[in-house]
């Protein structure tokens, strides 16, 4: 088996059990808890309108924005982590069929590896910081993943790969 | 030996291969054909949803929060809660049935990809289609009980918070992990192994012009979903997070100033947001979604029985409808019903290619076990 096969099938398999182990986690121990936050922030927004408190209302609003924006970006990450990983299993096992030599496969396989560990990354460190750093891992990594699939595509496009080394673990 | 006489037998190795590999009953043949009909299913169910609860549904939550708005209009404290429970019971039952559609085809996908690294795993065959069945049971399991969780509530159930189908749903889940690790560990032992031998499989060597067009046309699609998610995310996400706090803080201030028209601009402009964020994240979701259908999809052409014109049309409309599905539900807002109806036809374009294909790999089975297969 190729060294690009085997990182974009290891790498793959390894980053969907990690997708999953965080989402279990998450599921546990944080979704729930954030699903709370948010409803009973933004019912509270309303009852401080109801009772005519401003002051409540619009605190309780922020609470619901900082909750939702924190939610939004960790069910985002899970379901891009395993995403990607899907995408990067199926890759590998069509890696045969890309017409490119084995170095530019290597390549392009550490790409598109590394943006979609980064990539999903960045945004969950966008929960913890909201500089511009885990903004720009995000865009970062998702610049490495459209750069490396742009290549596949125009691969896979050119010819059908016939090589034996394919028939080969 | 002759050219032609080494071409014959080429041949031969290889339909023995494939008849070994896709043997009645055998992991990859059930994998194959449950996991292109999970994903049948779940697309049909899919599209029932989108046109017979997915708006309406839309419609009762978008009413339950103009309710509440106006109950804090009135001061009625206690009926803003009672809306507010409305809209979580709403969103609980879209919630189900969006998981269910969800879960069906992540489910036929995880099939899919199983049945093509079957010869990687170092397992008995026998074991290997156990895992199999044990991976079927689990991934029609859970779906059809998510889909109950909403109907069948807390009924007779021995817990204060879990009712009987989730319970169902969370046995269809573990049937699913169990059957997965066990795939799993196959697939490490025979990449630890030093002496394994070496793993013929034909599908990954197959060069046919619609396995080319899948492989290519899929990645294709991914990248579109990529650009246009990166698009989202620089261009719109932020926005829509700031409109979202923007607007409910309006309605809200609204309702304090005892306001009726600021209410009813602010409830307006919240629709139309909620709306352009759901088809933006619904064109990018399918996009991709197809892109890795039609990526699996082109593995499995060898086992598609049906003549290559054929073969190539059935490929061709799959790759329209992936376009034309996610295009249309971008242009929705815009165009209105006439986007809505060419994006359910688009999803009916993919569905039948699917279908076809599904039909030929029978018909592959059918000529298989009667021995005559090429």
């Amino acid at each position: 088996m190729s060294g690009a096969r085997r990182l974009l099938l290891a790498g793959g398999i390894a980053l969907a059990v990690w997708g999953m182990v965080y989402g279990l986690w998450y599921a546990v121990f944080a979704e729930h808890q954030a699903l709370e936050e948010i409803g009973s922030s933004l019912a509270a927004g309303f009852g401080g309108a109801a009772a005519r408190n401003s002051a409540l209302a619009e605190r309780a609003l922020q609470q619901y924005q900082q909750a939702k924006y924190v939610y939004d970006r960790q069910v985002d990450v899970h379901g891009h982590w395993i995403g990607l990983a899907m995408v990067l299993i199926v890759l590998g096992i069509g890696l045969d069929r890309l017409a490119f030599s084995e170095r530019i496969k290597t390549l392009l396989s550490i790409g598109a590896l590394l943006g979609s560990v980064l990539f999903p990354l960045g945004v969950l460190l966008q929960t913890l910081n909201h500089g511009n750093g885990p903004r720009a891992l995000a865009v970062l990594g998702s610049a490495l993943v459209v750069l490396a699939l742009a290549a596949f595509a125009l691969g896979f496009a050119r010819k059908p790969s016939n090589s034996k080394e394919s028939r080969r673990n | 030996m002759s050219s032609s006489q080494d071409a014959s037998a080429r041949e031969s190795d290889m339909v023995f291969e494939r008849s070994e590999t896709f043997a009645p009953l055998s992991a990859r043949r059930l994998l194959l054909l449950g996991g292109i009909g999970l994903i049948l299913i779940g697309m049909i169910f899919g599209d029932i949803f989108a046109v017979f609860v997915l708006h309406q549904n839309a419609a009762r939550v978008g009413a339950s929060l103009s309710s509440a708005a106006h109950a804090a209009l009135a001061r009625d404290g206690a009926a803003v809660v009672k809306n507010f429970q409305d809209v979580g019971g709403f969103l609980e039952n879209r919630g189900t049935k969006v998981d269910t559609h969800v879960h069906m085809i992540a489910f036929g996908y995880l099939a899919l990809m199983l049945a093509l690294l079957a010869p990687w795993m170092a397992l008995s065959a026998n074991t290997k289609k156990r895992l199999a069945w044990l991976f079927l049971c689990g991934a029609g399991l859970l779906p059809v009980c998510v889909f109950l969780i909403h109907y069948v509530g807390l009924a007779y159930s021995p817990l204060q918070a879990i009712g009987w189908a989730s319970i169902f749903a969370d046995l269809g889940g573990l049937l699913v992990i169990v059957a997965v690790v066990g795939y799993l560990s196959g697939l490490v032992k025979h990449f630890l192994s030093g002496e394994r031998a070496a793993v013929q499989d034909d599908l990954l060597t197959d060069s046919s012009v619609p396995g080319q067009l899948l492989l290519a046309g899929g990645v294709f699609l991914l990248l579109l979903g990529f650009l246009h998610g990166s698009y989202y995310a620089a261009v719109d996400l932020y926005r829509h997070e700031a409109l979202d706090y923007s607007i409910l803080s309006r309605i809200s201030s609204g309702a304090a100033a005892q306001d009726p028209a600021a209410v009813a601009c602010g409830l307006a402009e919240y629709g139309q947001l909620q709306g352009d964020k759901a088809v933006k994240i619904a064109a990018h979701a399918h996009i991709i979604e197809f892109g890795l259908l039609s990526m699996l999809l082109a593995f499995f052409q060898p086992y598609v029985s049906l003549r290559e014109t054929w073969k190539r049309r059935w490929a061709l409309v799959l790759l329209l409808g992936s376009v034309l599905l996610p295009v249309c539900v971008l242009l929705e807002l815009k165009f209105g019903f006439i986007a809505g109806g060419l994006a359910d036809i688009g999803g009916l374009l993919v569905i039948v290619a699917l279908l076809a294909m599904w039909i030929g790999v029978l018909r592959y089975t059918g000529q298989l076990d009667a021995g005559g297969a090429t």
